[in-house]
């Protein structure tokens, strides 16, 4: 197990999600959950986090803001989509203004369904994030640039 | 002689005592919040996994800054563990803080702007008190030297147990521990959480983690020396019940605003204080 896998930073960004998935996340935290023994921060800050969670579906509204997170995240990091509004759209992917998926916008590496989404689904698809993230420092998989597009 | 040994062993030792605290310091807040917490070896993790992200500036000044502070907090330490001045001690001290403050002004960011605006108002906070302490350790020992007044007979807290306090006061700001932990926060439950390090990233952040554990073990060995006489294990133990103290108090109270910060740290400093260093005085005549 590499050092990157020993100190996961998340950023937890919520797209347009009804909240259930949100407060999983945040259960995660708890005493019950507690995966601050495995050294996971949520730190609230693109600039100090590996891990991108996202909940809910992308938007007209914030497909820049999403953008612009997954883009001031040092590499390596990874995506993780949480939820199914978040892997493709959901109940919410017929709306006038929804695009779909996380994927429509930025690269995701991990996806988790539910509805809402469950701690331990959580914490199983954060630790197949660390996964990726170990062989994307070990430059044994793919990455991308700050918009999105596979780096050559 | 002993003074460079001293200054060596802060150098290389400091990291890693400081870094075996902040471990210590995670699980105890864990255990207060019924939660298990991390690894103790996880800030060692966390700063090995900062040094090995890729190193993304949003601008050179910010890395050069983090440098010097972490220098200067090397530097204060190895004045004060190598028996040197104590005034050179925190002077260096505050102009480690100022390079902080530089270095969270540089990027212009909104909440990095914050977090060095609260962070020059908690240094206008604690610093009287900190020049206090020093004066108070010159009064009663009659010596600014830091191997003089470790070697001191009666212990310092027995006749300045007002600037004692204070200490303690302004360590909470010092450690960055709520209620005044306003610049930046150790926890996700406060308002702004990484005010002052928000544009810190990778390396340079792991630059500032080490530059604060440097910081700690110079500020618990203030604490230290302040009860030096009375033996070392029961100094050592006074230490650890200070820290365990500051965690409790970190885990205890919410954010105050930065005017009751400077407020009580001012009041604290001329009631505590300045009564102590005149009581000192009056009592020699």
């Amino acid at each position: 197990m590499g050092i990157m896998s020993k100190s996961p930073w998340i950023l937890h960004y919520d797209g347009s999600s009804c909240n259930g998935c949100d407060i999983e996340v945040l259960a995660c935290l708890t005493p019950l959950y507690d995966v601050e023994r495995f050294g996971i921060v949520n730190t609230g800050n693109p600039k100090h986090a590996d891990i991108l969670l996202i909940t809910g579906a992308v938007n007209e509204q914030n497909k820049e803001v999403v953008t612009n997170l997954y883009a001031q995240m040092p590499d390596p990091k990874v995506v993780v989509a949480l939820g199914t509004c978040a892997t493709s759209g959901g109940i919410f992917r017929e709306c006038y203004n929804v695009q779909g998926g996380i994927d429509t916008t930025i690269p995701v590496d991990v996806y988790v369904p539910g509805c809402a989404v469950r701690p331990e689904a959580i914490i199983e698809g954060v630790v197949k994030a660390l996964g990726v993230l170990e062989l994307r420092a070990a430059g044994k998989a793919q990455t991308h640039t700050p918009t999105g597009k596979v780096k050559a | 002689m002993t003074g460079l040994v001293g200054a060596v062993a802060f150098v290389v030792l400091a990291p890693v005592v400081g870094g075996l605290i902040a471990g210590l310091d995670r699980i105890l807040s864990a255990r207060l919040q019924a939660r298990v917490g991390p690894p103790v070896l996880q800030p060692f993790w966390d700063v090995l996994k900062l040094l090995s992200k890729r190193r993304a500036l949003v601008t050179v000044f910010q890395e050069y800054y983090a440098g010097c502070f972490l220098l200067f907090a090397i530097v204060a330490g190895a004045i004060f563990f190598g028996g040197g001045d104590l005034l050179l001690t925190v002077f260096s001290l505050a102009l480690a803080g100022v390079f902080l403050v530089l270095g969270a002004y540089a990027p212009n960011s909104p909440y990095s702007t914050i977090g060095a605006e609260r962070e020059l108002l908690q240094m206008m906070a604690y610093e009287p008190m900190l020049l206090i302490a020093a004066l108070g350790c010159f009064m009663a020992t009659g010596s600014f030297h830091v191997d003089a007044i470790y070697a001191h007979p009666t212990a310092l807290v027995g006749r300045l147990p007002g600037v004692f306090l204070g200490l303690l006061f302004v360590l909470t700001i010092k450690l960055r521990k709520s209620p005044f932990d306003l610049s930046a926060s150790h926890h996700a439950h406060q308002e702004l959480v990484r005010g002052l390090t928000t544009e810190f990233s990778g390396p340079t952040l792991a630059l500032v983690e080490v530059g604060h554990w440097y910081e700690t073990v110079l500020l618990l060995g203030l604490v230290y020396l302040f009860l030096a006489a009375l033996g070392p294990w029961v100094a050592l133990a006074g230490v650890v019940v200070v820290y365990a103290l500051e965690v409790l108090a970190d885990n205890i109270f919410a954010r105050l605003t930065w005017r009751v910060t400077v407020a009580s740290a001012w009041t604290v400093a001329a009631i505590l204080g300045a009564t102590n260093l005149l009581a000192v005085h009056y009592l020699k005549q």
